[in-house]
């Protein structure tokens, strides 16, 4: 059997197994259990791959297989991996493994909780093993209904208002997907059947016209689910409002979905019409960058600022792949796994720091790292990678995208990339503010005395994303150099125009 | 005609069979022993159902008038589905002290209607299938107003005869063009003879409308949410999905079979109704606080979208339409289910009044969760690929922009069908309704319901059976 299958398999098995234990300890114990399985299966997933690209396998995507589903219209479950897609598999499962110890202590339908994340990751897990883009899009669309009842029912502040504007917004997108899917499908009939199949789609050269129309239902589609400014909106309201390990793999990994699908899908497959229409987007995505830093200042909610922040950092992963040169799209997955690790470590963090103080609000608290100094720690390491500190993986990231997007002569890509720099600065600012208020200083309130530092889950959680940020960090080569082999043909097919 | 021919009509005349069975013993039987009748007529229904799904030979009965093929056995089939999990839904509202006197009524009017759809799916002609239309009317009145002493039932009943005297008039006068064009009723004598004769598009306008009362599209829908809301909750169901679907079906087969030589004029015609019924359907269903008006509003919408997959024109659209049509089925009665489950244990029927229902009565309300997500269209319930390939039909005859207008219509729907699932799941009430056990045919039923959603849409090869018996206009 094909190894990506496990990885829909398992989760599905554990939300089996979650509705037939007893209490909500056994519901946790059995949660993270079968997440802890789907993190050993990511890793043995990345060494398969890896040893198999070294043993000369050369296919742009490997361990694939394909079953036919329905066969008058050629729809097919047909699956298979790149480096990009591994990596983000191990991205989601680390995540998804922070997130339920970071939500060890939900109390309330602990089940209904469990249940509904891992529906969401399996979503997630399947959009990423996907080359049919009919499957793919089922897969996407699955993480709806776990999503609305994450938000509202799980979460705090305005959460209903929230969880139907996060909602409709991201469905808004895939109504614009659906469209453009179809526009593939039905133009794929100049080359033999029709088909949603990913790999014979990028064989084939699609007319011009027929590119300009469908191109932006597709990177709008997907750029939604990036925060493509001005469709943003739907990120700090959803993102503050949910439950911590929503957050986390709604900014961690969600967002890096609509990331993934605006390469593989909009970008790759309709080259022409990308290259036509970059200039547009790429002013879009450097609002996104800039203002989505700006916002991030104003806000005092701690959430609010990590949003903002994720705005501006998912729009540098848009900005970044619209550069299309090798360079800046590889940062661009840099950037994206990342951020999505930070982004998580930081709502963790949040959460847990929330979970004591019960309040969000940067300017009623203070000192907190004498109380808690373990988890004042992590939040200056988030803080320090996320303003791109040398030596930690935001560095790294950003280092290449701007590099990349320098490679560029023409004078629009040279001075937008110089705006867009200017994010790195005001990062700085919110970060080290923040970092400032909340955890420096005298200890404002006097139960603060009594805050018990990290119990074990917590620990577990924070450590399991630090040690990837710093190794991103410290040896950034093997990630950056297993992806040439994906980033290769795309950026072929990108720029075979010139 | 030999005397085995009539076994083409294996299942009208089961029915009309079990008709006659039940009215003999509605006589015989002392008025005390009435209730008996309830589970007789079950499992009559059940076998007729079961029988429905053995092999038929194709064949034509009455020199044309009558049809039979796998595609019209199918769609039966689909009905019996729907019928039977509707009476199963009925049993304990039967069993009520009002409707003693009417058990065997209740019955043999569903049958009749029943029958009649079946040979409006059969029609070979335009006098049968007339025929057929308002023997599927006319008892239908009769049972929008079964409950005589409420008004509101009364209003229900006389709103559908009215309305439905109403359309037939009007198709009956689309269908007198035809024949005066043409000289003939026959399905297959018209099909090489309507032409862009002005008098035959008018025939065929008028035709359309008179169906469109029937599947209420947008503008001929105003009858539907105050018939939904005054008839009892099992007719509503019956209504909104046995009654529309057998309706969508009939115009589908004389779209393809009659009108084959004038797609230019009837697919633009659809694509304006389909626009209007979408958009008009879904605004007005976000204002319902009535949960009956609210579904009939939902049903309203969904009848917009099957008709993305009409004017595809083709064994595609055909497909995708008795497909989404087989979904719709187990989707809408599982939430007319909970609804006459809820309505029958604490007699409410308003959104507000299900704040809380998760708390008291979980499996209720996570089997209206999923129903309301596959009417939703969101997976893995088989609404998604229902709607998906609604969707690819029209697209692969390049109505793109029809697309986005439906799939964005999706989104608005998501919208309302979350308020339901908001006031269950998320909302607090003081207040909720308390916790009871359902009684267990209802509980079959909505069994039956979940199992359809879960699995048809997995089931690639039940697609591939429909796509296989499809026909289309080539």
């Amino acid at each position: 059997m094909n190894i990506l299958n496990v990885f829909v398999i398992i989760p599905v098995l554990t939300v089996l197994s979650i509705m037939l234990v007893k209490d909500s300890r056994s519901v946790r114990i059995t949660a993270a259990a079968g997440m802890s399985l789907q993190l050993i299966a990511a890793a043995v997933l990345a060494i398969l791959f890896f040893v198999q690209r070294k043993a000369g396998m050369t296919e742009e995507f490997l361990f694939q297989s394909d079953i036919t589903w329905f066969k008058s219209l050629n729809i097919h479950y047909a699956i298979g991996v790149d480096s990009i897609a591994v990596w983000m598999i191990c991205l989601t499962s680390l995540v998804v493994f922070a997130g339920i110890f970071a939500s060890w202590v939900v109390e309330h339908l602990s089940r209904e909780f469990f249940i509904s994340l891992i529906t969401l990751a399996t979503g997630v897990f399947g959009f990423f093993i996907s080359l049919d883009l009919f499957t793919m899009f089922l897969f996407y669309e699955l993480a709806v209904i776990p999503m609305y009842l994450l938000i509202g029912i799980w979460g705090s502040g305005p959460k209903e208002y929230s969880a139907m504007k996060l909602t409709l917004m991201l469905m808004g997108g895939s109504a614009l997907l659906v469209v453009g899917l179809l526009g593939l499908y039905f133009y794929s009939a100049s080359a033999g059947p029709v088909t949603f199949n990913l790999l014979e789609l990028s064989k084939i050269s699609f007319p011009i016209g027929m590119q300009r129309f469908f191109f932006p239902f597709l990177f709008v589609g997907f750029g939604i689910l990036g925060a493509l400014f001005p469709l943003h909106t739907w990120s700090p309201d959803g993102h503050s409002s949910a439950p911590t390990a929503v957050s986390m793999l709604h900014a961690g990994v969600l967002m890096k979905l609509g990331g993934y699908g605006c390469l593989r899908v909009a970008m790759f497959l309709l080259p022409e019409a990308a290259n036509e229409m970059a200039w547009i987007f790429l002013v879009l995505t450097t609002i996104s960058v800039v203002y989505g830093a700006f916002g991030a200042i104003w806000q005092k909610d701690l959430k609010y600022i990590n949003a903002y922040s994720s705005v501006s950092h998912c729009g540098l992963v848009l900005f970044a792949l619209l550069m299309m040169t090798k360079t800046s799209i590889n940062g661009a997955v840099i950037q994206m796994i990342s951020h999505g690790l930070m982004t998580a470590l930081f709502f963790a963090l949040i959460g847990m720091i929330y979970g004591r103080t019960h309040s969000r609000i940067v300017p009623d608290m203070g000192g907190l790292m004498n109380v808690i100094p373990f988890l004042g720690v992590a939040y200056v390491i988030a803080g320090l990678a996320s303003l791109g500190l040398p030596g930690l993986s935001g560095f790294v990231a950003e280092m290449t995208i701007f590099v990349g997007s320098f490679e560029h002569t023409d004078t629009f890509r040279r001075v937008i990339t110089i705006i867009a720099t200017l994010s790195i600065v005001i990062t700085a600012v919110y970060i080290l503010r923040v970092v400032g208020q909340l955890l420096l200083g005298p200890v404002r309130q006097k139960e603060y005395l009594e805050f018990p530092d990290a119990r074990w889950y917590e620990r577990l959680s924070v450590v399991a994303l630090i040690l990837p940020i710093a190794i991103i960090g410290l040896y950034p080569a093997f990630l950056s150099n297993s992806l040439t082999d994906a980033i290769g043909p795309i950026v072929a097919r990108l720029t075979s125009l010139f | 005609m030999e005397s085995q021919s009539f076994y083409l009509m294996r299942n009208e005349l089961a029915l009309v069979g079990m008709a006659l069975i039940l009215l003999v013993m509605e006589i015989f039987t002392r008025p005390d022993k009435k209730n008996g009748i309830i589970p007789l007529a079950g499992i009559l229904f059940a076998l007729i159902t079961v029988i429905g799904f053995l092999p038929l030979p194709e064949g034509r009965l009455f020199g044309g008038s009558f049809i039979t093929n796998s595609m019209t056995v199918f769609m039966k089939n689909i009905l019996n589905t729907g019928v039977l999990i509707v009476l199963f839904q009925s049993y304990s509202w039967l069993k009520r002290e009002e409707n003693q006197g009417k058990i065997a009524e209740y019955f043999i009017l569903v049958i009749s209607t029943l029958v009649g759809m079946n040979f409006m799916i059969s029609s070979g002609d335009f006098l049968m299938m007339y025929i057929g239309l308002e023997l599927a009317t006319i008892p239908m009145a009769a049972l929008a107003a079964f409950q005589k002493f409420s008004a509101k039932s009364a209003e229900a009943g006389i709103k559908l005869i009215l309305t439905s005297a109403l359309s037939s008039g009007i198709l009956l006068y689309g269908i007198s063009f035809l024949y005066g064009t043409t000289g003939s009723i026959y399905f297959e004598d018209l099909a090489g003879r309507t032409g862009s004769d002005p008098l035959q598009t008018f025939g065929l306008v008028f035709f359309v409308s008179g169906m469109a009362f029937k599947i209420s599209l947008v503008p001929f829908h105003l009858w539907t949410a105050d018939v939904y809301e005054g008839a009892p909750v099992n007719i509503t169901s019956y209504l909104s999905v046995v009654s529309k679907g057998a309706a969508a079906f009939t115009l589908m087969i004389i779209l393809f079979r009659v009108f084959s030589t004038v797609t230019g004029v009837w697919q633009p015609l659809l694509y304006t109704l389909a626009v209007a019924t979408m958009t008009v359907g879904n605004l007005f269903a976000i204002r319902q606080d009535n949960l009956k008006r609210f579904l009939a509003f939902s049903s309203i919408a969904q009848a917009g979208f099957i008709l993305l997959g009409i004017m595809q024109a083709g064994e595609m659209g055909m497909a995708s339409v008795v497909y989404f049509m087989l979904i719709y089925l187990f989707t809408n009665l599982a939430a007319f289910g909970v609804v006459a489950a809820v309505s029958e244990a604490s007699g409410k029927e308003r959104i507000s009044d299900y704040t809380g229902l998760y708390r008291t009565n979980p499996r209720l309300t996570l089997t209206m969760m999923l129903a309301l997500f596959s009417l939703a269209g969101i997976p893995p319930v088989a609404g998604f690929f229902g709607k998906f390939f609604l969707f690819t039909s029209a697209g692969a005859k390049g109505y793109y922009i029809l697309v986005l207008i439906a799939v964005l219509n999706a989104t608005i729907s998501l919208y309302y069908y979350l308020r339901v699932v908001k006031a269950m799941m998320i909302d607090k009430s003081e207040t909720p309704i308390a916790a009871f056990r359902t009684p267990w045919p209802m509980r079959i039923s909505l069994l039956i319901c979940l199992a359809g959603i879960f699995l048809i849409g997995f089931a690639g090869f039940i697609y591939e059976y429909i796509t296989g018996i499809s026909f289309g206009i080539n």
